[in-house]
């Protein structure tokens, strides 16, 4: 044993060797990205940097050009070579409180060592370089002499500068269990470790990579970024359908989708000519924000929160940027400035918030035929009445003149009675409803009211709603229950009711009484009947539920009223109306046209502007006044029963028409109502330029995202990549890339594998296997104490990755290892076991929460149920992201609620019973072969003879605590005390008892929970 | 070759140690305790050396070492519990002067309504003669203890954004909370339980997890809920059939192959996990004897007006938060969502202050009695104030952020203080605002720091609790 004074003086020799490292410093060349530049950014860029607004003395310093220039006082703030001449030395050793910089009210002062770098930069000429992470990466020729492998070869010949060398290889088991969990995050089976003895490591790796288990695990690191989950966030947090997009990602992995198009297609796959169902799904990336549903909110502004949420989701895991700076103010340390991070949102400003349902490939196929076949039955009526365009247009003619001329109501003011909901009118003056579904409105306006007849109310599509509504039911329908009008006489506070007499509508339901007896739907009659049971409601059925409807309603008597009288409509809902209109008419005798509003609205259009679906519903119309169509038009009608229900349904992008499109402002300091200068689309400026030729639009940006130029695009993935396999990334702070980011230590590694990466078309499976066929990710992570203490953090990579699995592996690990673990093919998100006290807990509780039963309780953790507001505490316990917003680093701690999760939780519980079973049934009937096979599915090796001796010693105290009756072997094994396991041949309760227990320690191990 | 063995030994066994304490996440925190936040470069905060949870000196000599925030959510009335607006009951049924709502947004209701005057009585209590309303009696009675700050105002007006602005400063989700904050920067200083725990009353809150969260801080710092009802701590049961003996027996063999684990591999992160699971085993003690209030006197019982010692209420937390403190439990915050009172505001009001009223004060007499005030902030108030005009028929007030009422008592705080004048209708703050910013840089002025350099690197950005903005209200300081 040494003394302390061994101790003491091996700190000594460390010290020594530091500061005599720092010494030599002086006569090297200063490297400005690694020892410059980060002092800029920590004390200087605050007020002299991007930031216009911010700038103090008009001197910026993080460029050549302004910092060789000065400020406004005239002197030069770097004069290369001449450190003594130059201002900011004098001002950085200042003795001067009042000139010295930083100001000391900053709180950030240089220490001596940074002042005399900074001097010495300026004597050696002051170089500048542009930050790295803004230049686009290169491959540089990889150092001679050293391994033909990219990976080994750089990191080697780095090692090799201090006099360091790559660790020798894992054990081949421990490298097989790697193998398995860095490329489908699940343990090896004793067989598959035996596979491996004799497949080798590359045609495991390409046996792996080729699995659905691969894409699995792997889109869960996307899934992080892209903030996923199954509910809508804040107070309510309700549940929303956004898992054909998780699976859709899966997929696209599964088929090594190019990152490139990954990226297209999920940001604006919408917009792909031709696209298809699954690209319009991928849209669904960006609509990952959570959605306040709060009662009395304003929709305008949570919809800026989730564009900024977009933005920081883009930033952060695609640009590697951080982006909320910029969203106040200009970026006070990288190039993104207040405008420029609108000119991004302007991009992706012109979007509905859609929602769409999604079908499967069958009923895709069936859609296909149905629309084919409805075609055929319209070719034949036209080859029937060649004349039938001029008979349609006839027939038009007269519907229009019958049309009574209708006035829109311009509303004063909107609400509804209970304050939740804040309608708004647009130009086209229709009523927009979004936020809160309260189910009472009122609109005030102070119309002509001379001779006023009646009142129109049409419901209209808008790209806003569920399958562009009406109504904002999960199916876009809505109901009315009742429509009141006042008038309020000028200087009168009284509201006077005016009788309404008659509703006529272009489409009702057929009535349907509720089994109650009171409660009805059905006739627009039920509008005005003064009931709040009976509901107008217009639902044509599936495949034509969502469009547009019209119903009319008579005053009893005209309304002759003064000018200044104001008139209010007042409506409560079942199901909440989403768009519509309200207008007035003189008609003597107004009712609702006999067809379809689509139609109506459709013929009031120029026959050329009308789009093919309007042209379609026109013809429709005029067929069914056609007495000789009778049979080929109930034909038709017969087809749509055919339609068939859609699987699901997804959030996704829509991009906006023309008319509809929105103009983009800069907002005072991101307050979404202080819109400043209006903004046009466009990137930020130290970034690869904007192809002259593209199209300003969400396509072009996401085009520009997944440039081959971009910097950042391929450096940020293969980050992340090497982080999900290494534990941190060759970048720290994947997040951050930018000025503030620590030059990373591989900054030459990561540039060639990105653009190896982008070689090899943006192909993530062969970024994963050049990794894993190096010897540098074979090593041993076995760490030396002077390794340790010199590189605790494995930044060097002299050994092997060592760390904990995250949340979904472990789960998955005591699954599979149990023998537990289902297959899935995505769907529904399966709803995990939380314990009472967690579900009691919620602002509205989930009633839906029914814990899976059978196989897909024990189904892969990605499939789980992640609900925003109550995220499974198993996945918080281990650190996972409960999707609040984008999250491309997971945090790794190590408490002891982890440790209650991983004994005590119901699944866990669940399966070190299954465990004890499986090794009874598989591993023989001796104990210790049954300990070295329960090793094996646990850890992939065979335990070593103190190990085996531990097991043995639990077992045996556990069986004998049993005989001695002070425990309950069924209800160990079952959880029942009544209860028997299904116990293999020839074992006993007792057994199974006693292995439980012992397989409960063995799923706890930290070699069971980490990757190694 | 056999000295320089045992010096590698023994080296790595003090590395082992040094990581041991930096991981072994709660606990053993005397043994490593340092002054970090001195630092000038605040990220220093995360260096490696120090156990994350080791009580911390902060910037300067405290005047208080835990807190206990009683978070009433939902929005208390301030017009009917502490700011007392006679105006206002002469004004009932009037509309409010349109000068008055020039910018201005409610969240439900036209913000032109007619007024509605203070639903109760007001008297003035205790030697300072502090103003309050007759529903709070018993807060009446520790008048001189409190400081009752009058000019609150924050920046959001709908639940789920204006909690999380009050718990984080911030309306956007993924800020560390107050508590997560005060826990990073002075550690912890209970062996046995976690140093930041959360007790619930009454339906979930708007803000959810966030408002207790630990943000973008290492999640080691966020809220531990303690829950009322099943395991107070979750998965602290052993499964069924598994008895104290076997958990012991079980956990002995882990932690002996997880030692064998630490020699085989070297990793320091092993030793911790070895620490975390004697934690989890002390918790399982630890915890249901904190939530066993046998040990209570029937007069303790009493004072706090728990009525069931076994059955959740809004006493029963008040309770086990003293408990907590004097386990050395740093920050204890109670959530009571239950105060958003759109309509039945008379009934709703009254109801909920005899809920809360009572053992909210017996709580600031207890820890005087036992001498814990001194060095302990007890806050109380919601995330917005209400409207002075009416929602609804004649009993309802809608969410108003201008002005509202909340109270401080304890360590360093001036009792017996009213701070702060509101308008005549309790609409605008005149004199002494106290933004939610202030509120916060006044709250880490307490516990020694200034709020400027309490800070965490997090995307480039050094984040603190108060943004860019905060100013300590020196008005309400002993």
């Amino acid at each position: 044993m040494p003394s302390r004074r061994q101790q003491f003086l091996l700190c000594l020799l460390l010290i020594a060797a530091k500061s005599s490292a720092q010494a030599t410093a002086g006569e090297k060349q200063i490297d400005f990205a690694r020892q410059v530049q980060p002092i800029l950014a920590e004390h200087c860029s605050q007020c002299h940097g991007v930031d216009q607004d911010a700038r103090k003395g008009g001197l910026r310093l993080d460029t050549a050009e302004d910092a060789l220039r000065g400020g406004e006082s005239g002197e030069r703030a770097i004069v290369p070579e001449h450190p003594e001449q130059s201002e900011l030395i004098r001002r950085i050793i200042s003795s001067d409180q009042d000139t010295l910089m930083p100001p000391p009210s900053t709180k950030n002062p240089l220490s001596e060592a940074q002042i005399e770098t900074l001097k010495q930069w300026i004597a050696q000429g002051a170089q500048f370089e542009s930050h790295w992470a803004f230049t686009a990466p290169q491959k540089i020729s990889l150092p001679a002499g050293h391994s033909a492998h990219p990976v080994d070869s750089i990191v080697s010949s780095r090692l090799q500068e201090d006099g360091l060398a790559i660790s020798a290889s894992a054990s081949s088991s421990a490298l097989c269990r790697r193998l398995y969990l860095d490329l489908i995050g699940l343990p090896p089976t004793p067989q598959q470790l035996a596979d491996f003895e004799t497949q080798g490591l590359e045609a495991t790796a390409d046996k792996l990579l080729q699995s659905r288990q691969y894409a699995e695990k792997w889109a869960r690191h996307w899934l992080d970024v892209a903030r996923y989950s199954d509910t809508n966030g804040y107070e309510k947090d309700l549940q929303r359908e956004q898992w054909a997009w998780r699976d859709w990602v899966i997929n696209a992995i599964d088929q090594d989708m190019p990152y490139d198009q990954f990226l297209i297609e999920q940001i604006a796959g919408d917009l792909l000519p031709g696209a298809t169902q699954d690209q319009i799904i991928a849209t669904g990336f960006l609509r990952n924000s959570m959605i306040n549903e709060e009662g009395a909110i304003v929709a305008e502004q949570f919809r800026m929160v989730e564009m900024f949420d977009r933005i920081d989701c883009i930033g952060k895991g695609v640009l590697g940027l951080s982006t909320q700076c910029a969203q106040c103010h200009s970026h006070k340390f990288d190039p993104v400035s207040h405008t420029e991070y609108y000119g991004m949102f302007a991009f992706l400003n012109n979007s509905w918030e859609a929602r769409s349902w999604v079908y499967s490939k069958e009923q895709q196929q069936t859609l296909q035929d149905l629309r084919n076949r409805m075609s055929a039955l319209e070719g034949q009526m036209k080859e029937q009445r060649p004349q039938w365009l001029q008979e349609q247009s006839q027939w038009e003619a007269a519907l229009t003149s019958q049309l009574p001329p209708w006035v829109p109501v311009v509303t004063t003011e909107l609400g509804s009675i209970s304050g939740l909901n804040h309608p708004v009118q647009e130009a086209d003056k229709s009523i927009i409803m979004l936020g809160h579904t309260s189910a009472d409105v009122f609109m005030i306006s102070a119309p002509d009211l001379k001779g006023i007849t009646g009142l129109q109310l049409e419901a209209l599509n808008h790209g806003d709603l569920p399958h562009r509504g009406p109504g904002r039911s999960s199916t876009g329908t809505w109901g009315i229950s009742e429509l009141e009008v006042f008038t309020k006489a000028p200087g009168s506070s009284e509201w006077q009711k005016v009788k309404l007499v008659s509703a006529s509508a272009d489409f009702s339901s057929p009535e349907n009484k509720q089994p109650d007896g009171k409660k009805a739907t059905g006739p627009v009659s039920f509008l005005i009947d003064g009931s709040d049971d009976t509901t107008w409601v217009s639902d044509r059925g599936i495949g034509r539920r969502n469009q547009p409807s019209v119903a009319v309603i008579q005053f009893e008597q005209p309304l002759d009223a003064p000018e200044g009288t104001e008139l209010k409509i007042a409506m409560r809902m079942t199901d909440m109306l989403g768009c519509c209109r309200f207008s007035l008419t003189t008609h003597p005798q107004p009712s609702a046209p006999p067809v379809d509003h689509a139609i109506t609205l459709a013929i009031q259009k120029p026959a050329a502007e009308r789009s093919d679906v309007q042209q379609t519903a026109v013809f429709n119309g005029w067929c069914r006044t056609v007495p000789e169509f009778k049979a080929i038009n109930d034909q038709i009608d017969e087809l749509w029963k055919s339609w068939p229900t859609a699987v699901t349904s997804i959030l996704h992008l829509s991009e906006r028409p023309a008319r509809y499109a929105r103009t983009t402002s800069l907002l005072d300091r991101g307050n979404w109502d202080q819109p400043r200068q209006p903004i046009e689309p466009h990137t930020p400026a130290a970034f690869h330029n904007f192809p002259a030729d593209a199209s300003r639009d969400r396509l072009g940006f996401a085009r520009w995202l997944a440039d081959r130029k971009s910097p950042l695009t391929a450096r940020v993935a293969v980050n992340r990549v090497w982080q999900a396999i290494f534990g941190e990334g060759l970048v720290e702070t994947p997040e951050d890339f930018g000025t503030r980011a620590p030059v990373p230590e591989y900054r030459e590694l990561l540039d060639w594998l990105s653009v190896d990466f982008m070689e090899h078309g943006w192909s993530q499976k062969h970024l994963i296997r050049t990794i894993v066929t190096s010897a540098v990710w074979r090593q041993s992570s076995q760490a030396s104490p002077e390794m340790l203490e010199r590189d605790p953090r494995n930044r060097l990579l002299a050994r092997g990755p060592r760390f904990r699995a995250e949340a979904e592996v472990i789960r998955d690990i005591a699954l599979s290892v149990s023998g537990l673990l289902s297959e899935r093919k995505g769907g529904p998100g399966v709803i995990p076991p939380v314990p009472q006290n967690v579900l009691d807990y919620n602002y509205v509780y989930p009633s839906y929460w029914k814990p899976a039963e059978g196989s897909d309780r024990y189904c892969r953790t990605v499939y789980g149920f992640r609900k925003r507001s109550m995220p499974d505490p198993v996945m918080t316990s281990f650190d996972a992201p409960n999707g609040d917003f984008s999250c491309v680093r997971r945090v790794r701690s190590n408490t002891p609620l982890a440790a209650l999760t991983a004994l005590n939780e119901t699944i866990f519980v669940e399966a070190a019973r299954a465990l004890a079973l499986r090794i009874l049934r598989e591993a023989g009937d001796s104990d210790s072969s049954r300990a070295d096979y329960a090793f094996l599915l646990c850890m992939s090796r065979h335990p070593d003879d103190q190990e085996r001796e531990e097991v043995l010693a639990l077992l045996k105290s556990r069986r004998e605590r049993i005989a001695d009756g002070w425990l309950n072997a069924r209800e160990i094994s079952t959880g029942d005390a009544a209860k028997l396991p299904e116990l293999p041949a020839g074992t006993t309760p007792q057994d199974a008892a006693a292995w439980t227990l012992v397989a409960r320690v063995l799923l706890n191990l930290d070699e069971t929970l980490s990757k190694n | 070759m056999n000295l320089i063995h045992d010096i590698r030994e023994s080296y790595a066994q003090v590395l082992r140690r040094r990581w041991f304490l930096r991981d072994c996440g709660i606990g053993l925190g005397s043994i490593a305790a340092s002054t970090l936040m001195n630092s000038d470069q605040a990220a220093a905060v995360s260096s490696p050396d120090a156990n994350p949870l080791a009580p911390r000196q902060p910037h300067f000599a405290p005047k208080a070492k835990r807190v206990i925030y009683i978070f009433q959510a939902g929005a208390p009335s301030h017009l009917e519990l502490f700011d007392n607006k006679p105006e206002l009951t002469k004004r009932d049924g009037q509309l409010p002067p349109a000068e008055l709502l020039k910018g201005y947004r409610a969240a439900f209701i036209n913000p032109n309504s007619a007024l509605l005057g203070p639903k109760f009585k007001y008297e003035r209590h205790g030697q300072c003669g502090m103003e309050l309303s007759e529903v709070l009696p018993h807060t009446a009675a520790i008048a001189d203890e409190l400081c009752l700050i009058r000019t609150l105002q924050t920046d959001a007006v709908n639940h789920a954004p204006a909690q999380i602005m009050m718990n984080t400063g911030s309306q956007q989700f993924g800020r560390p909370s107050i508590g997560a904050w005060t826990l990073y920067g002075l550690g912890s200083e209970s062996a046995d339980l976690p140093g930041f725990v959360v007790l619930t009353s009454a339906k979930g809150t708007s803000g959810g997890a966030s408002n207790y969260g630990s943000g973008f801080l290492p999640t080691m710092y966020g809220g531990i809920p303690f829950r009322s009802a099943g395991d107070p701590v979750l998965y602290l049961s052993n499964p069924p059939g598994v008895d104290a003996e076997s958990q012991r027996a079980s956990l002995d063999t882990l932690q002996r192959l997880n030692g064998l684990a630490v020699k085989a591999a070297g990793d320091p992160e092993i030793a911790a996990r070895i620490q975390s699971y004697e934690m989890a085993y002390r918790l399982q003690t630890s915890a249901p004897e904190l939530m066993d209030l046998a040990s209570e006197s029937k007069d303790s019982l009493e004072k706090y007006g728990v009525k069931d010692p076994k059955e959740s209420s809004f006493a029963r937390n008040c309770l086990l938060a003293r408990r907590l403190i004097e386990r050395g439990v740093r920050f204890v915050q109670l959530f009571h969502e239950a105060w958003d009172q759109h309509g039945n505001l008379t009934a709703g009001v009254k109801a909920n202050a005899a809920d809360t009223d009572r053992a909210s004060a017996a709580l600031v007499a207890d820890l005087k009695e036992r001498g814990l005030l001194n060095d302990t902030i007890v806050v109380w108030g919601g995330e917005f104030g209400r409207t002075p005009m009416v929602q609804g028929g004649n009993d309802g007030r809608d969410h108003h952020n201008r002005c509202f009422s909340m109270w401080l008592a304890g360590g360093g705080v001036k009792a017996g203080l009213t701070y702060g004048q509101t308008d005549e209708l309790g609409f605008n703050v005149t004199e002494n605002p106290v933004h939610v910013h202030d509120l916060n840089a006044t709250l880490l002025h307490l516990l020694g720091f200034d709020h400027t350099r309490l800070t965490f690197r997090s995307q480039g950005r050094d984040y603190r609790l108060t943004d860019v903005h905060g100013q300590v209200v020196q008005g309400i300081l002993a």
